[in-house]
């Protein structure tokens, strides 16, 4: 008899929260608001730690809870409310209850400020329950539905400040994007429909189990759908088009949903269908080949971006390229060992980004910035282990996730080399953009202008520290920057390599580990490389913008066209809107409308409005506006049918 | 003693009530307070139809009532509903006092005939969906046109006689011929009674009478397809639903038409609605593209809502043929959701033109920041309509497409691009409407928010988009008890693991 952990309060916890908000908080006062909108994550947060107990003292896993009545049923097919709590789920609800209350910690700092506070909490603890119905569905419909509801939360965020045409534009851009991924994802359920009748998981993937002569063939088909809804959340080559966008979003929004959680929803998805990737060796060599691309070519973009968190949202597109690029190569949890780390420092460096615009009144032009080290110690510390982590540092945590991903990538078997290399290569250009970063935030003159020129929604009284509610949260985080990577500390560098021990019963324990553990010293050499690489991006960086500041505008002037190219970010969105958006407008305009709709359609029925010229005269005779005579007509018509029923009664 | 009368009842009472309207008087609000008391007494009556419906029942109908009206022609007054009636009767019902209560002050002139010819409208709907025998159909049918049309050309907006004779040329003409049609089948069967034609006509459609009965589905589905509208007989919805006023443009498409393609076509012919069924599911595939690409590019919040209603049924139409139990029980499920949804946004659409005079979204923006609780309510509302999951529309939608997928793959593939298309056009609806800052228009009227008046209006189809969205067992019982049966070939539609393994054995 395994106990009742009481999945399904997990999800509406938050709800509760977004209820009480979004119906009361217009008229409560602000302290009640960010007491609602804590204690909801926070108790979900406590309950996940419950349940680590449980699972701790010997909790069987996978384990599935069941509503009895189920949420859509016809003859022939039902799917449930059913959640399932696994290995992979359990690390998922940690991130996301984890980092997300420590998120929603910061943003009471961070909002404290600004109009429709209520509002931000209400949409935050609401994204909440959709990510957490996300991690905890047991079959694909439910999955679904935290899918496009993380989307939901994700465009009323970052549409927040509503009033910026912006920002309304970046929220409406990210829900169609990310509904093009979601029309492959409808597709693929409705073929798991047609193929297996089910949508549940532990069916559909011990049907695939069973019939081991299954290759390829439909399941790829499958795959590859799932891929592009992937590439909508996820922001992968070709759907990442919002995710840049998606920065109008206030900043503890990109830290939670843009950086830490809902983005990497993608790769939880491809971990979660990994039994159905496993068969399909296109499918897979698809994701690792838009995995590498995507990290290579974010990472290029990232390079030249002036605003601060766009250069983190490149980065966070490429960061989720080495996710993908690891599932790609099966190596499912090293991709979930880097989203969880990954969470850890993007959101620290989105949240320190988030002090440093707090600090500034609102600027986020790197270029405007500048010599903030020592007036904002405690944000640059943190943001130094965060950098620090990303860059793949020894002993970092970064440096352990990504060292695995490039390592499990050079050992797989088709042009695994030829992708640890742009994987090797990106890892140096991400080095180099952060410290980067780092160097015209943190260092050299102050180029903040004495008193902002403008007055910002974050008031304007000069640079100054955060409050504590915003720096304990940079601290806790910065602690797992640092720390987190031990979590997966290889065995080749005297580790005990425990979450993909702990992940083993999820993704079976694969021949690429085994082979890795053959070879240490390979992976060792590997980790040299890498740790090297991360160097060399430094170096460059700390040349170009600390030891000699002129170099990087002569670097900029030597390479005009490729700068350009850079900055306009390889011209994507224009080609995109010129290619796409506006054909099909004009299409729907002119074509259809006009065309179709105005001659064909509307024609007609000036031919059959003509044609019965008759009858429309004695309609409008009929339209007398009286009342009565209307009545009249209808009791004739009555009449008059019933005279011919009887007529033609008479006849048989 | 009820359960035998209380369809004659719900259809009695409103054509009484609009009797009473007209003697009222006409100053003040007596006719708005006596019509919402009258349909609010309706909707609870018909809350005792879900409440004693036999949820076992698979075959026949409930709450029948048959009694010999003429004999000669044997015309019999025969109602009864089913579990895809009964909800429409309570649809009806339920949306009836929000259309008072949504014109409540938005008609002042000529108010009494307005609330009368709304009553009549009822009294039509209900007809249509209860009755049995064809020829008291028939009476409905031609009944429910009547009024549409007059509240149209009475109470439109500029064009609204044009739109009106418009809208009666396109439903009456093919109606005429659907006449011909009945009256030809009486000929050669002797019966009106649905039950009994249904029993008459099986093994017809290759016997001697095979051309006329196809001729006289034809007729059917024509009169029925314009209703709807099927594209491309929409001709009228553009400016039908663009000069209607909000409470009759809440009626004016989807349900009447979709429930007689259901009920009239697909069970009375099944064998002819096979043989359309493939281009039935194109054109429904088709208009919901189509429909989604126009809306995409008007500049006309009503002319927008005409097409997106437009694509909104096509989902349906495409749900019926695709002949599939999940199809047919998601189309019969998305007419109740569509209706709502739809009413919800024609509602507040027209609360928005109450206060700001244009429907013309180029006037129109930034208007959250003025009006936010009408915000809120208009962008739940959107989202419903876009298929967001755990509303009511998306279960509809889903149900349909995964349906009609196993029968039909490529072109539900298709169309299920239209749920991209209806988040892009209705969230940059939302956003030139509402977001960015306050146009000039907006800013030159200091407008109140949403009232009590029309928060009573609006709030209950809100509770009832969440509520089917999450709890769609409630109303899918009875709709799957009794829809799937209608499919002209009741093999088993959805074949499952079992039949997949025996393939690739």
């Amino acid at each position: 008899m395994t106990p009742s952990l009481h999945l399904w309060l997990l999800p509406l916890l938050p709800l509760a929260g977004f209820a009480v908000n979004g119906t009361l908080g217009r008229r409560l006062p602000k302290f009640a608001v960010s007491l609602v909108a804590l204690l909801f994550p926070a108790a979900a947060f406590a309950q996940v730690l419950w349940i680590v107990a449980y699972v701790h003292s010997g909790l069987m896993l996978p384990h599935v809870e069941r509503f009895a009545t189920p949420w859509i049923a016809v003859s022939g097919f039902h799917a449930n409310f059913s959640f399932l709590l696994d290995q992979l789920t359990l690390i998922m609800l940690l991130v996301v209850t984890g980092v997300g209350f420590v998120i929603h910690l910061y943003s009471v700092g961070y909002m404290a400020t600004e109009d429709g506070y209520w509002r931000f909490f209400s949409y935050l603890n609401l994204f909440l329950f959709f990510m957490l119905t996300l991690v905890l569905a047991a079959n694909f419909l439910l999955l679904f539905v935290g899918w496009e509801g993380v989307g939901l939360a994700s465009y009323l965020l970052i549409g927040f400040y509503y009033q910026k045409d912006s920002a309304a534009n970046a929220g409406k851009k990210a829900f169609i994007v990310n509904r093009i991924g979601d029309f492959g994802f409808l597709l693929v359920i409705f073929l798991l429909i047609a193929h297996f009748g089910t949508l549940s998981f532990s069916t559909v993937f011990e049907s695939v189990a069973a019939h081991p002569e299954l290759q390829g063939g439909f399941l790829t088909t499958i795959c590859l759908l799932l891929v592009l809804g992937a590439t909508g959340k996820s922001a992968q080559i070709p759907l990442y088009v919002w995710l840049p966008d998606a920065m109008e979003g206030p900043t503890p929004v990109s830290a939670l949903i843009h950086a830490a959680t809902m983005v990497t929803a993608g790769v939880y998805m491809v971990a979660r269908t990994h039994v159905l990737f496993d068969r399909s060796p296109l499918a897979l060599g698809v994701v690792a080949i838009i995995g590498a691309a995507t990290a290579f070519f974010a990472a290029t973009v990232g390079i030249v971006q002036t605003d601060i968190k766009r250069v983190l949202a490149y980065s966070t597109i490429s960061q989720l390229g080495y996710m993908f690029l690891a599932c790609g190569v099966a190596a499912y949890s090293m991709a979930i060992f880097h989203l969880v780390t990954h969470a850890f420092f993007k959101a620290l460096l989105f949240l320190a980004a988030g002090s440093v615009i707090h600090a500034l009144g609102g600027e986020q032009d790197m270029r405007a910035m500048g010599g903030l080290r020592k007036k904002l110690p405690i944000t640059f510390w943190t943001m130094t282990a965060a950098v620090f982590a990303i860059s793949g540092f020894f002993p970092f945590a970064g440096f352990f996730s990504k060292d695995a991903i490039l390592a499990a990538t050079f050992q797989s078997a088709h042009g695994g080399k030829l992708l640890w290399a742009v994987g090797l290569i990106t890892a140096g250009l991400t080095s180099f953009y952060m410290f980067r970063l780092w160097y015209l935030t943190f260092f050299g003159e102050a180029r903040t202008p004495a008193q902002p020129t403008h007055q910002t929604a974050h008031g304007s009284h000069g640079v100054h520290e955060s409050p504590w509610v915003m720096l304990l949260p940079l601290v806790i985080l910065g602690v797992l920057s640092v720390a987190g990577g031990w979590i997966g500390w290889p065995q080749a560098l005297g580790g005990h390599d425990w979450i993909a021990h702990f992940l083993d019963p999820v993704f079976g324990s694969s021949a690429l580990r085994a082979a890795s553990l053959a070879d240490m010293r390979l992976e060792r050499i590997l980790a040299g490389v890498s740790a090297l690489t991360a160097l060399i991006g430094w170096f460059v960086a700390d040349l170009m913008y600390r030891r000699r500041p002129l170099l990087a505008d002569k670097a900029e002037r030597a390479a005009q066209p490729l700068y350009k190219l850079l900055w306009n970010k390889y011209w994507v969105d224009e080609i995109y809107a010129d290619l796409i958006v506006w054909p099909l407008l004009v299409f729907s305009r002119n074509e259809l409308g006009r065309g179709v709709d105005q001659g064909v359609i509307d024609g007609a029925g000036t031919a059959w409005t003509a044609g019965a010229r008759g009858a429309s005269s004695w309609i409008r005779r009929m339209q007398s506006g009286n009342i009565r005579s209307y009545a009249g007509w209808l009791a004739m018509g009555a009449a008059a049918v019933l005279v011919v029923v009887l007529y033609l009664a008479h006849l048989y | 003693m009820l359960n035998a009368s209380i369809l004659t009842w719900l259809t009695l009472l409103p054509a009484l009530g609009a009797v009473v309207v007209l003697l009222l008087p006409r100053r003040g609000r007596a006719p708005q307070i006596f019509s919402l008391l009258l349909t609010l007494f309706l909707f609870v009556l018909a809350l005792h139809l879900p409440a004693h419906f036999n949820y076992h029942q698979q075959q026949g109908f409930q709450y029948e009532l048959n009694v010999p009206w003429i004999s000669n022609p044997a015309i019999h007054y025969h109602v009864g509903v089913d579990g895809l009636s009964m909800w429409l009767v309570v649809l009806v019902s339920f949306l009836a006092p929000l259309g008072v209560l949504i014109s409540w002050r938005a008609i002042e002139d000529r108010k009494s005939e307005f609330y009368a010819l709304l009553l009549l409208q009822q009294t039509a709907m209900y007809g249509v969906f209860i009755a049995l025998d064809l020829l008291v159909y028939y009476a409905f049918w031609e009944l429910s046109i009547v009024p549409l049309a007059l509240l149209i050309g009475m109470y439109g907006r500029k064009n609204g006689r044009r739109a009106a004779i418009q809208f009666f040329l396109y439903a009456f003409i093919p109606s005429a011929l659907m006449l011909v049609g009945m009256l030809w089948l009486y000929a050669q069967t002797g019966t009106f009674d649905l039950v009994r034609l249904q029993q008459q006509l099986h093994g017809w459609s290759t016997g001697a009478h095979a051309t006329g009965l196809w001729f006289t589905s034809l007729a059917f589905l024509l009169a029925f397809a314009v209703k709807v509208p099927v594209f491309p007989l929409h001709g009228w919805l553009r400016d039908g639903i663009g000069e209607a006023p909000t409470a009759v443009a809440m009626i004016l498409a989807g349900k009447l038409g979709l429930y007689s393609l259901l009920r009239w076509h697909v069970a009375l012919f099944p064998t002819e609605a096979a043989h359309v069924a493939p281009l039935m599911v194109a054109l429904g595939a088709i208009g919901i593209l189509y429909g989604a690409m126009l809306a995409l590019v008007q500049t006309d919040l009503k002319r927008l809502a005409a097409y997106a209603t437009l694509s909104a049924v096509s989902f349906v139409v495409l749900g019926i043929y695709a002949f599939t139990t999940a199809s047919m029980d998601g189309a019969a499920y998305q007419i109740l959701n569509e209706s709502i949804s739809a009413s919800a946004f024609f509602m507040l659409l027209g609360i928005l033109y109450e206060r700001y005079g244009t429907y013309d979204m180029a006037q129109l923006g930034g208007i959250a920041a003025k009006l936010p609780r009408l915000a809120v309510l208009f962008v739940i509302t959107t989202l419903a309509l876009i298929g967001l999951p755990a509303l009511n529309n998306f279960v509809g939608e889903f149900l349909i497409l995964s349906g009609s997928f196993q029968t039909h793959a490529r072109i539900t593939a298709v169309a299920t691009l239209g749920v991209i298309f209806a988040a892009a056009y209705m969230l940059w609806m939302v956003q030139r409407v509402f977001y960015g800052a306050p146009s000039e228009h907006v800013m030159a009227l200091a407008r109140p928010d949403v009232n009590w008046r029309e928060r009573a209006a609006i709030w209950p189809t809100i509770v009832l988009m969440v509520a089917m969205g999450v709890a769609s067992m409630y109303w899918m019982h009875a709709i799957d008890l009794t829809v799937p049966n209608m499919a002209p070939n009741t093999a088993a539609t959805h074949t499952g693991i079992y039949v997949w393994v025996a393939s690739t054995r």
